[in-house]
């Protein structure tokens, strides 16, 4: 087997202590839970409840026809309080449906998933997506076309941002889960073996899982860099394969699905459990720092104040990590199904004060981590000219916005933000992704 | 759980991803290249003494003063915090032998900063790097000035019998480079002994520029340099390997050839200039052995010994096509590019 790393790549300073050894504890039940109608990549769910409804734990409440989406399912037992427009993490607007949780819940009982149907439409109806962040309904992913043999599926444990530790968590707790959600994937899909690939600095991870690896299933440990869990990267860090260019990841014979999303299969396959909660480690500068396991749709503020509530120094507030993860203005913002953090940082820890002018000083820095082996100083000299062509020549629309070049820069050039304005210029103008 | 005294409240603070970012900015950089440089500098005073504390002052204030003025008079904001202009200035005085007068010192930061990096658009843009066209501007001005690098009484050369030295009285022009080429031209004749130069270059050299003093200290910068991964190791091992290899089949003495002159100093704080060297890798090796190659073709063959300052320029001419020729390769296409 030949075995390559992927190419570029940072080593940031992981600060994955404050959690990485803390069981995963649930959180409280929050006064009002916001469940959003798009909490995945895909066409949104249309509500299937109105105010005034009693819904039961994992009963939908939101679905829609469409091949690329995920239904939503009630987290607890209650009465919708209301249907309404909300902001999310990312800034947009949704619908959501706002519950009224009952004063009693029983958490361990769900209304399960009816058995009826093959084994990809109860993952689609269980309403999984990729829960490392991505969103990306896992159903579809079941589905590669047909002229495509899936050979390997690759469980990503690789938890490269910093700060999160709540993939880690899942592979020390629930080892035998993550293998039978990689196995019931592999059977789903006809490939003959399973990777999970674990980063080195997660040695009790690897660990765990290896009492239940064999037969098909190898634990491989890769060395930790930044960001090996990016699809694409670790496809090249698995197999020595890239994914060719416009071609589906199943080109090169590999299924990718992070770790904590193997469990949630597992669970929808096995015990028919809908998705309704998710680890979501919250850490930095917080008085409790921990991995809690959230219902869907609890309020970001209401984690905060379950783990004691911030600590002084306080100054931004990032849902997910802090290389991809995005700063909230609103700290009401309800946890998703993408949700895998809420960082922390204070106004020191956040990218240092810019150096004067910001002028790129051809250091090739960033052409050296850019692990799609791109020229970002160029595509960020043309985006700052709005130059799209010449951004479209550069391969601007390959990047994965994985924020290495911005990292590494030193005179702070906000690469990533102008890459960003040049994809969404060529995409608006029907360049071809 | 009820809350006890109030939070801290957080005012969140947005802005895009990522949030975080690698400590090392670009005045650490130009800091870490003073502080490689540094020694050779004191070291320089030390046994030079007023004459180069003159010369360092005026290219560096000089250097400084220019990019200020310029930003000041061209309504940009002011970047002397970036620390490339102090960088300039110290490697210009480097580069300059001691005895070089203080108003050369200021024209030459001037040409260097205003010239070659303002004009072109400041940090980041100019294609030569400033330091070497600020010393090229003063040689091809005052030749004769910069010729004399008389050293100071009880330097070496007043023990050997050199009566002509390329055209010049045995006084002026006797860098160690001239008389190792005078002895070359007339068949050894003198009877130089190239390997009883090499303690004196690497330890206590006063006959050249100021920053020739010690090749030792300016290896054990660059090394620093290379260690601390501010500069790329290819450069240097090009640039010095293709002069040793090349020394070497020419017939000379390799090591003296590699410590003699400006080749240390160019190779590990000139040619590493980031701005005005490749973008790739392998683009830094050819570049570093092109370096190698015109310095050591235009010492043996051409008019002047000391070539390093115009081989390194020839070869910043050369960056855009070696970066063009050598663009990375996306993740998943196969050809270089479409
Ligand atoms: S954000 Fe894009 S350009 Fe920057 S390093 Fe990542 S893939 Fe490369
Ligand atoms: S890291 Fe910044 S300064 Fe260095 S080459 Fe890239 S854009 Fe230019």
């Amino acid at each position: 087997m030949s075995r390559r790393a992927f190419r570029g790549g940072i080593h940031p300073p992981d600060r994955k202590d404050a959690t990485s050894g803390l069981a995963i504890e649930r959180a409280p039940v929050p006064p009002s839970l916001t469940v959003p109608m798009s909490q995945h990549l895909g066409a949104p769910c249309a509500p299937l409840v109105a105010r005034g409804d009693r819904v039961r734990r994992g009963q939908v409440i939101g679905d829609v026809e469409a091949m690329v989406s995920a239904p939503v399912h009630s987290p607890v037992d209650g009465e919708v309080a209301e249907v309404t427009d909300v902001l999310l993490a990312s800034g947009t607007r949704v619908l959501a449906v706002r519950i009224t949780p009952d004063e009693v819940q029983d958490l361990d009982r769900f209304e399960p998933l009816a058995a009826a149907g093959d084994e990809r439409a109860r993952v689609r109806a269980s309403g999984v997506v990729g829960l490392g962040g991505a969103a990306f309904p896992s159903a579809v992913k079941l589905s590669p076309p047909k002229d495509m043999a899936v050979t390997t599926v690759i469980l990503n444990g690789c938890e490269c941002e910093p700060f999160l530790t709540c993939d880690h968590r899942a592979m020390v707790e629930s080892p035998a889960r993550v293998v039978a959600g990689g196995r019931a994937i592999a059977g789903i899909v006809g490939a003959g073996r399973v990777v999970v690939g674990v980063e080195a600095n997660k040695p009790d991870a690897a660990e765990a899982l290896r009492a239940y690896a064999g037969d098909g299933v190898e634990v491989l440990v890769l060395p930790t860099r930044y960001p090996q869990g990016a699809e694409k990267q670790l496809i090249q860090a698995v197999l020595g394969a890239e994914v060719p260019h416009g071609k589906l990841p199943a080109a090169t014979g590999a299924l990718v699905h992070n770790v904590s999303t193997a469990v949630a299969i597992a669970d929808a396959l096995e015990h028919g459990r809908p998705l309704m909660e998710r680890v979501v480690t919250v850490t930095g500068r917080v008085e409790r720092p921990g991995n809690y396991l959230a219902l869907l749709g609890t309020p970001v503020s209401a984690l905060i104040e379950h783990a004691g509530g911030v600590t002084a120094g306080a100054g931004r507030v990032i849902a997910g990590g802090p290389m991809t993860g995005m700063a909230l203005a609103d700290l009401d913002v309800p946890v998703v199904k993408g949700t895998s953090g809420v960082v922390v940082l204070s106004a020191e820890e956040t990218a240092p004060a810019v150096i004067g002018d910001q002028p790129c000083i051809r250091c090739s820095r960033c052409s050296q981590a850019c692990p799609m082996g791109l020229e970002p100083f160029a595509l960020g000299i043309y985006a700052n000219r709005s130059d799209w062509e010449a951004t479209e020549r550069y391969h601007a629309l390959d990047c994965i916005e994985c924020g290495c070049c911005s990292f590494v820069c030193p005179t702070r050039r906000p690469l990533v933000q102008l890459i960003r304005r040049a994809k969404q210029s060529l995409l608006e103008r029907g360049a071809p992704l | 759980m009820s809350p006890k005294t109030p939070a801290p409240a957080v005012r969140p603070h947005v802005a895009p991803s990522p949030h975080i970012a690698a400590k090392e900015n670009v005045t650490h950089i130009m800091l870490w290249v003073v502080a490689a440089l540094a020694p050779t500098a004191i070291w320089g005073v030390w046994n030079m003494g007023l004459v180069a504390v003159v010369l360092l002052v005026s290219c560096i204030g000089s250097s400084m003063a220019t990019e200020w003025v310029w930003n000041r008079l061209a309504g940009r904001p002011q970047s002397l915090i970036d620390g490339s202009a102090l960088v300039t200035g110290l490697l210009l005085a480097l580069a300059l032998p001691p005895r070089t007068p203080w108003w050369m010192g200021v024209a030459g930061g001037i040409v260097a900063i205003g010239l070659a990096k303002m004009l072109f658009g400041g940090l980041g843009w100019n294609l030569f790097n400033p330091a070497l066209v600020g010393r090229a501007f003063l040689s091809v001005s005052w030749m004769g000035v910069l010729a004399d690098v008389r050293p100071f009484p009880g330097g070496w050369y007043e023990a050997l019998d050199v009566p002509a030295v390329a055209g010049h009285d045995a006084i002026t022009g006797a860098t160690r480079l001239a008389i190792a080429s005078a002895d070359r031209a007339a068949g050894g004749a003198y009877g130089v002994d190239l390997a009883d130069h090499y303690a004196p270059l690497l330890l206590r050299n006063l006959e050249g520029s100021l920053g020739e003093v010690s090749g030792l200290l300016l290896i054990a910068g660059g090394v620093l340099l290379i260690a601390k991964r501010i500069i790329d190791w290819r450069i240097p091992a090009g640039y010095i390997g293709t002069v040793a290899l090349l020394s070497w089949a020419f017939g000379s003495d390799p090591i003296f050839n590699v410590l003699a002159g400006g080749v240390l100093l160019g190779a590990f704080f000139m040619a590493t200039d980031y701005v005005t060297s490749p973008m790739t890798p392998t683009g830094r090796l050819i570049f570093g052995c092109g370096c190698g190659l015109f310095n050591v073709v235009a010492r043996f063959f051409g008019p002047m010994p000391e070539a390093t300052t115009f081989a390194i320029l020839f070869m910043n001419g050369l960056v855009p096509l070696i970066d063009r020729g050598l663009r990375p390769r996306t993740y998943g296409w196969v050809s270089r590019r479409g």
